[in-house]
């Protein structure tokens, strides 16, 4: 009798946590008690790993110092090049009447040490969750490319769906020609596949893949992954690796993205001046 | 009298049990993981029928739901079902030496594990992965040692409190 109730009770929720998102506020408060078990978990990995960062000798941190000096000027003086350009392009979406998307916000977060799917499953948690605003579907990226999207947002840590995922897939578009597609995880560690490529698709090896920004998830021009090598006639067996260190890296950045479009009349104010007045008499 | 089968040791110990699930152990290793959450209600409902029902494994299986982020009631359900089989069972199980009660232990672990599985189906695709047969056989290797360290746990002397 109990055991009927048990399985019914069970059904019942599955039925429910399945078609509706009722259920979440029940999520939110009972991961109010079960966080503290991850952070737990986690907790003897991070000491470890901040031992071992606080004997570093002074030699190594004064060489590690030097390096980030010199890559922090090489990056700066590219971001010099690059405040150039964007202004260019603004520019010259305006002359296209165009609008043009950007402006994102990023909060960095950490890995957390565990492991809570089961391991063919590439979903992972983060320290970081909707006190800081975090929320569903939020891209997830390192300092290489697009790591995957939030998952589900609990208070304190969030689950993030990694893009090699079996069941994620991520509309891409290749940079050399804009050839639009969808990247589908696989069950292959680290590897990204394409089934909805045409037969005479223009893909060569070593072609980067951007987000396209279609679909709404995932702001376009962020690098993805890389294309392997093939044979040219087998389109279908194509490959990529994506990349961002999915395995290795430890530090993640979560991505809010502007989703209004930044007003072209700011930049140029005598491309379109005269719109609303012709639709008044 | 001392009570062997106070509720705390319960909780504590399955408190363990959640955190040895997620524990961060490395890709290769992390198929052979076994359900220890699994494990240990079966333990408690073997010695302690009286204390830990069907009611506590619906109840943790929920938790466990939510700290993996799985559907509502996956676990639930499977624990559900594999503690009533325990429960009906507990008197015979306990007479049974320790390698023919490991036996059970498998068949209890696989059973939950295809009940997981098919629920995963619902929501989306998996493969049949042989990997489930790793976590099952790790677990029944397990038994004796998790039989051991909490039995070990039931019969401590409580720490007096008066």
């Amino acid at each position: 009798m109990r055991l009927f109730v048990a399985v019914l009770a069970s059904i019942a929720l599955l039925t429910m946590d399945h078609i509706s998102v009722r259920l979440n506020p029940v999520r939110t408060t009972l991961s109010h008690a079960l966080d503290p078990i991850k952070y737990m978990v986690s907790l003897p990995v991070e000491s470890t790993r901040n031992f071992a960062a606080s004997v570093k000798s002074y030699n190594t941190l004064k060489e590690e110092n030097r390096k980030l000096a010199e890559a922090s000027a090489a990056n700066k003086l590219r971001l010099l090049k690059y405040e150039a350009l964007e202004k260019e392009n603004i520019r010259l979406h305006a002359l296209l009447e165009n609008s043009f998307k950007l402006g994102e916000q990023v909060l960095v977060a950490e890995l957390l040490s565990v492991n809570i799917a089961s391991p063919y499953e590439k979903i992972v948690a983060i320290n970081k969750g909707t006190r800081f605003g975090v929320h569903q579907q939020q891209m997830v990226v390192d300092a290489k490319g697009v790591v995957g999207q939030i998952y589900r947002a609990l208070p304190h840590s969030s689950e993030v769906m990694l893009i090699t995922d079996p069941n994620h897939a991520i509309p891409v578009q290749v940079n050399r020609n804009g050839l639009l597609t969808i990247a589908v995880g696989s069950s292959q560690p680290n590897k990204l596949t394409f089934p909805y490529l045409q037969e005479n698709a223009d893909i060569h090896p070593g072609d980067l893949l951007i987000t396209s920004g279609l679909g709404g998830t995932f702001p376009q021009g962020y690098p993805v992954a890389r294309v392997d090598n093939f044979t040219p006639p087998a389109n279908k067996q194509i490959t990529a690796t994506p990349t961002a260190e999915l395995d290795r890296s430890r530090e993640l950045m979560i991505v809010w993205s502007n989703k209004a479009p930044i007003s072209l009349t700011a930049e140029k104010p005598a491309a379109q001046p005269t719109e609303p007045e012709h639709n008044q008499p | 009298m001392i009570n062997y089968y106070s509720f705390g040791r319960i909780l504590i110990t399955l408190i363990i049990a959640m955190g040895m699930k997620i524990a961060p152990i490395p890709p290769a290793l992390a198929p052979y993981n076994p359900d220890w959450v699994l494990l240990v209600l079966i333990y408690w409902s073997l010695a302690a029928p009286e204390r830990v029902g069907i009611f506590h494994a619906w109840s943790f299986g929920i938790l466990t739901d939510v700290l993996t982020g799985r559907l509502f009631g996956q676990y639930a359900l499977a624990y559900s079902l594999v503690i009533y089989l325990c429960l009906n069972l507990h008197k015979r199980l306990r007479q049974f030496p320790i390698l023919q009660q490991a036996l059970f232990i498998f068949f209890c672990l696989l059973l939950s594990q295809l009940l997981l599985f098919f629920i995963k189906n619902i929501k989306q695709t998996a493969q049949m992965d042989p990997s489930i047969w790793l976590s099952v056989i790790v677990g029944t290797v397990f038994w004796p040692l998790v039989y051991t360290v909490l039995r070990f746990a039931r019969l401590a002397k409580p720490i007096e409190t008066d």
